[in-house]
C-alpha cells in the first residue's frame, strides 16, 4: 500500500517534470494548469504515503535514506505550493521539479521496508531535528530554483535579447526578494537543526559535536548561507551574486546529502 | 442586401485629407442621419478615427450607393470630388466583411495590434445604434467583428509586445522592478524624446521625480509639470544614488557618466539595481557601465531593437489572425444569405394561410348549419393540405445554399409572390 502510493506519486511527479519542461518552450495557460494539477496529485499521494508510514511505524517516517529523501522532496513541493499560492510563480516548477524528481527516483531505488527503530533513534529529538533540517534544506532548494530563474532573467535583461521566457519570468527585484525570503527562512531552520542535532548527539552519544561528515557539511552550508545573508546586509551583495551563491549553497547541500550516503560513514548512517 | 464600405485610411490619405474628412463630435451624428436618409442606403455606420474615416452601409445597388455616398462626403465636408476619388476605397460583399473584421482586429492599423481601434469601433457602433442607423445586417456584422477581434486577441499574441520605444522602456522597467510606484525616477536633460518617455513612465506611476538640466530654469519648469524636484546638472551624480530609473538625453557631446562614477554610485546604493536609459545621440552614458552588476543600461538602438523584434513577432501573429478572419467570414456570409430566403418563406406561408382563410370562409358561408366538430375537421384538413404543400419549398429555401437565389426567384414566380408587397 505504502509502496503503491509512493510509486504513483513518483509517476505523477515524473509526468509533471516532463510537462514543466515543455512549459518552458510553449507558453500556453493550459500547460501550466496541467502541470500544477500533476504536481498537486503527486503531492497528495506523496502526503498519503508519508501518513501511511507514520501510522504503520508509529513514529515520524524519516529514519532511513528512502524516507529522508522522500521527505526532503515532499518539503520542497510543500514550500513550492506555499510560494505558488502567495506569488503565482508556476514557472518555478520547471526549475525545481527536475530536482524533486531526481530525489524521488533515488529514493525509490532504496529499500522501502519499514523496520523497527534502532534504540539510538528512539527520541523526541528525531521528529524535531529531522523535520526542521529538511524544511530548511527545502527552502534552500527553492532558493536554488529562484536563483536560477534570476540568472536566466538577468541574462535576458543584460544581453538585451528579450525572447524565450523573459515575458513569463517575474521581475528581477521580485526574484531577488523571494531568494532573500527563502534564505531567511532556511537559515534559522538550519541553525535550529544543527542545535537540536547537537543536543540529541549529547543525549545519545554523550558529546555535542564529533566532526562526523554530515556535521561538517552542515556547518559548511551554514557558513555559506551566513555569508550570503551577511554580504547582502552589509555589502549589498544582492541580485546576481546572491543568486549564484544560493545556487552554489544548494549544490553543496545536494552533494553532501547524496555523497555522504555513498560513503556510508559516520553517525548518520541511518540517513 | 449587401455589406458595403467606402473609406480612406492612413495608407491612402495624408493627415491633411483625413482631418478634413473626419466626423468629429456632433458632426458624426449629423452625418450619420444624413447618410441614413439617402434613398440608396438602408443601414449606415460611420467609423471616424485619426487614422481612418469609413462609412459602412447595407445597400441594394452598390454602384448607385457608392455614387451617392461619395457625393454626400464631398458636400458634407466641402471637398472636391477629384481629391476625394483619389483617396477613397470601396469594398463590397465578402471583401467589405473581411475589411471590417481586419480593421476591428487591428490588422489594418498603422501599428498592427494597437489596442485602441476595438474601442473606437465599439463606440461607432454605439452611436449608430443610438441613432437607429443600423439594422439587422450591420448589427450582426458589427457584433461579429467585435467578437472576432476579441477572439484574435485571445488566441494570438498580436497585441502582446511593446512596439514603441517609450512603451518598451516601461515594460523593461517592470521586468527589473516589482513595483514602479515605489521607485525614484530621474530625468537627465530635457530632450523631446526624453520628455515623451518620461511622460509615459510617469503615467504608470512612480514615487518621486528628480529633474536635472543644464538650464536650471528649464529643470524647474519640467519639475513643476511632473510634480518633481529640480536639481542642477552638476549635482546629478549626488542624486543618482536615490534614482532607480534614469532617462538621459542632455545633448552633451561626450559621456557625462562613466564607469568609475557609476561604480561609486552603486556602492552608495548598496547595489540596489538601477535602470539607465540613454536616448541621447551621441550617447551620454559610457556603454561600459552595462558591465557593472545590477546596472542595466539601454540606449536608443537597444530599445529600437526590442521594438523591431516585437513588430516582427506581431507580423507573424498577424498571419495567424488573418486565418481566423477567413474562418469567421464564411459563417457570417451563410447567415446573411439565409436572411434573404426568410422573407420569401414568410411570404409563401402568408399566401397559403390567406388562401386557406378565404376558402374556409366561403365553405362555412355555404353550409351555415355545420356542427362545431365538423367545422374543426374541415379546418384541420385545410391546414394539413397547405402545410404539406408548402413544406418542400420551405425546406428547399432553407437548405440549399448553392442555388438559393435561383430557388427564391422560382418560388416567387410560381406562387405569384410580389416582391414589393413583402417589404
Amino acid at each position: 500500500m505504502g509502496t503503491i502510493l509512493f510509486e504513483l506519486s513518483l509517476i505523477f511527479y515524473f509526468a509533471a517534470t516532463i510537462v514543466s519542461i515543455i512549459e518552458l518552450f510553449k507558453d500556453k495557460k493550459i500547460i501550466s494548469q496541467v502541470m500544477l494539477i500533476l504536481v498537486g496529485a503527486g503531492f497528495a499521494l506523496h502526503t498519503a504515503n508519508i501518513i501511511y508510514r507514520y501510522v504503520v511505524a508509529g513514529h515520524i517516517p524519516i529514519t532511513n535514506f528512502h524516507e529522508s529523501t522522500s521527505f526532503f522532496s515532499w518539503s520542497i513541493v510543500l514550500i513550492f505550493f506555499i510560494l505558488q499560492f502567495r506569488y503565482k510563480v508556476s514557472i518555478l516548477c520547471s526549475f525545481i521539479m527536475p530536482v524533486v524528481f531526481v530525489l524521488m527516483l533515488s529514493s525509490s531505488m532504496l529499500s522501502q521496508e519499514i523496520k523497527p527503530l534502532s534504540p539510538v533513534l528512539q527520541s523526541y529529538w528525531l521528529a524535531i531535528h529531522t523535520v526542521v533540517a529538511f524544511l530548511g534544506n527545502a527552502a534552500f532548494a527553492l532558493a536554488f530554483g529562484i536563483g536560477t530563474m534570476y540568472l536566466v532573467q538577468e541574462h535576458y535583461v543584460k544581453s538585451k535579447h528579450l525572447g524565450g521566457i523573459f515575458g513569463r519570468l517575474p521581475s528581477l527585484q521580485t526574484l531577488d526578494a523571494l531568494n532573500y525570503k527563502l534564505i531567511s527562512l532556511g537559515f534559522p531552520l538550519l541553525t535550529l537543526a544543527i542545535i537540536t542535532g547537537a543536543l540529541w548527539a549529547e543525549s545519545a552519544w554523550g558529546s555535542f559535536w564529533r566532526w562526523d561528515p554530515r556535521e561538517v557539511w552542515s556547518l559548511t552550508t551554514w557558513f555559506i548561507y551566513a555569508i550570503i545573508l551577511h554580504a547582502r546586509l552589509v555589502a549589498g551583495w544582492r541580485g546576481k551574486r546572491a543568486a549564484i551563491l544560493s545556487i552554489l549553497g544548494f549544490l553543496i547541500i545536494l552533494t553532501s546529502f547524496l555523497g555522504i550516503k555513498l560513503l556510508r560513514k559516520g553517525l548518520h548512517v541511518f540517513l | 442586401m449587401k455589406v458595403f464600405v467606402v473609406g480612406l485610411n492612413h495608407n491612402t490619405a495624408d493627415i491633411e485629407v483625413r482631418e478634413k474628412l473626419a466626423f468629429n463630435g456632433s458632426r458624426l451624428e449629423e452625418g450619420l442621419i444624413q447618410i441614413k436618409n439617402l434613398p440608396e442606403i438602408e443601414e449606415a455606420l460611420i467609423l471616424s478615427t485619426c487614422n481612418r474615416v469609413e462609412l459602412y452601409a447595407n445597400v441594394k445597388d452598390t454602384l448607385r450607393a457608392s455614387e451617392s455616398i461619395k457625393s454626400f462626403l464631398s458636400e458634407f465636408h466641402g471637398i472636391n470630388r477629384v481629391t476625394l476619388d483619389k483617396v477613397l476605397y470601396v469594398q463590397e460583399g465578402v471583401n467589405a466583411v473581411r475589411h471590417i473584421f481586419r480593421v476591428t482586429s487591428s490588422l489594418d492599423s498603422m501599428v498592427i495590434g494597437e489596442p485602441q481601434i476595438l474601442g473606437q469601433v465599439k463606440k461607432a457602433f454605439e452611436v449608430a445604434l443610438e441613432k437607429k442607423a443600423t439594422g439587422i445586417l450591420l448589427n450582426r456584422l458589427m457584433k461579429k467583428a467585435i467578437s472576432v477581434a476579441k477572439r484574435i486577441r485571445r488566441e494570438t499574441r498580436i497585441a502582446e509586445n511593446a512596439v514603441s520605444i517609450s512603451f518598451a522602456a516601461v515594460e523593461l522597467a517592470k521586468k527589473i522592478f516589482t513595483d514602479l510606484s515605489e521607485k525614484v525616477f530621474m530625468l537627465l536633460g530635457a530632450g523631446e524624446m526624453a520628455e515623451l518617455a518620461a511622460r509615459y513612465l510617469m503615467s504608470s506611476g512612480v514615487k518621486e521625480v528628480i529633474v536635472a538640466n543644464r538650464s536650471y530654469e528649464r529643470a524647474c519648469d519640467l519639475a513643476r509639470e511632473f510634480n518633481g524636484r529640480p536639481v542642477k546638472l552638476d549635482d546629478f551624480l549626488r542624486e543618482m544614488s536615490h534614482a532607480d530609473i534614469v532617462i538621459c538625453s542632455t545633448g552633451a557631446s561626450n559621456y557625462i557618466l562613466v564607469k568609475d562614477q557609476m561604480h561609486k554610485v552603486m556602492k552608495e546604493r548598496k547595489q540596489r539595481p538601477v535602470f539607465l536609459i540613454d536616448i541621447s545621440v551621441p550617447r551620454n552614458i559610457d556603454p561600459k557601465i552595462n558591465d557593472l552588476d545590477n546596472v542595466y543600461l539601454y540606449n536608443i538602438d537597444d530599445l529600437q531593437g526590442i521594438v523591431d523584434s516585437n513588430l516582427f513577432e506581431r507580423q507573424k501573429e498577424a498571419e495567424r489572425a488573418e486565418k481566423i478572419i477567413e474562418d469567421e467570414i464564411e459563417p457570417f456570409l451563410k447567415w446573411q444569405s439565409s436572411l434573404n430566403s426568410v422573407p420569401t418563406i414568410v411570404a409563401l406561408r402568408e399566401k397559403a394561410e390567406e388562401i386557406k382563410k378565404e376558402e374556409l370562409e366561403r365553405l362555412l358561408n355555404r353550409f351555415p348549419d355545420m356542427e362545431e366538430r365538423q367545422k374543426r375537421a374541415v379546418e384541420y384538413m385545410a391546414s394539413a393540405i397547405i402545410n404539406k404543400l408548402i413544406h418542400p419549398p420551405t425546406i428547399a429555401l432553407k437548405d440549399d445554399p448553392e442555388d438559393r437565389d435561383l430557388m427564391i426567384a422560382i418560388i416567387k414566380r410560381l406562387y405569384g409572390i410580389d416582391e414589393e408587397e413583402e417589404e
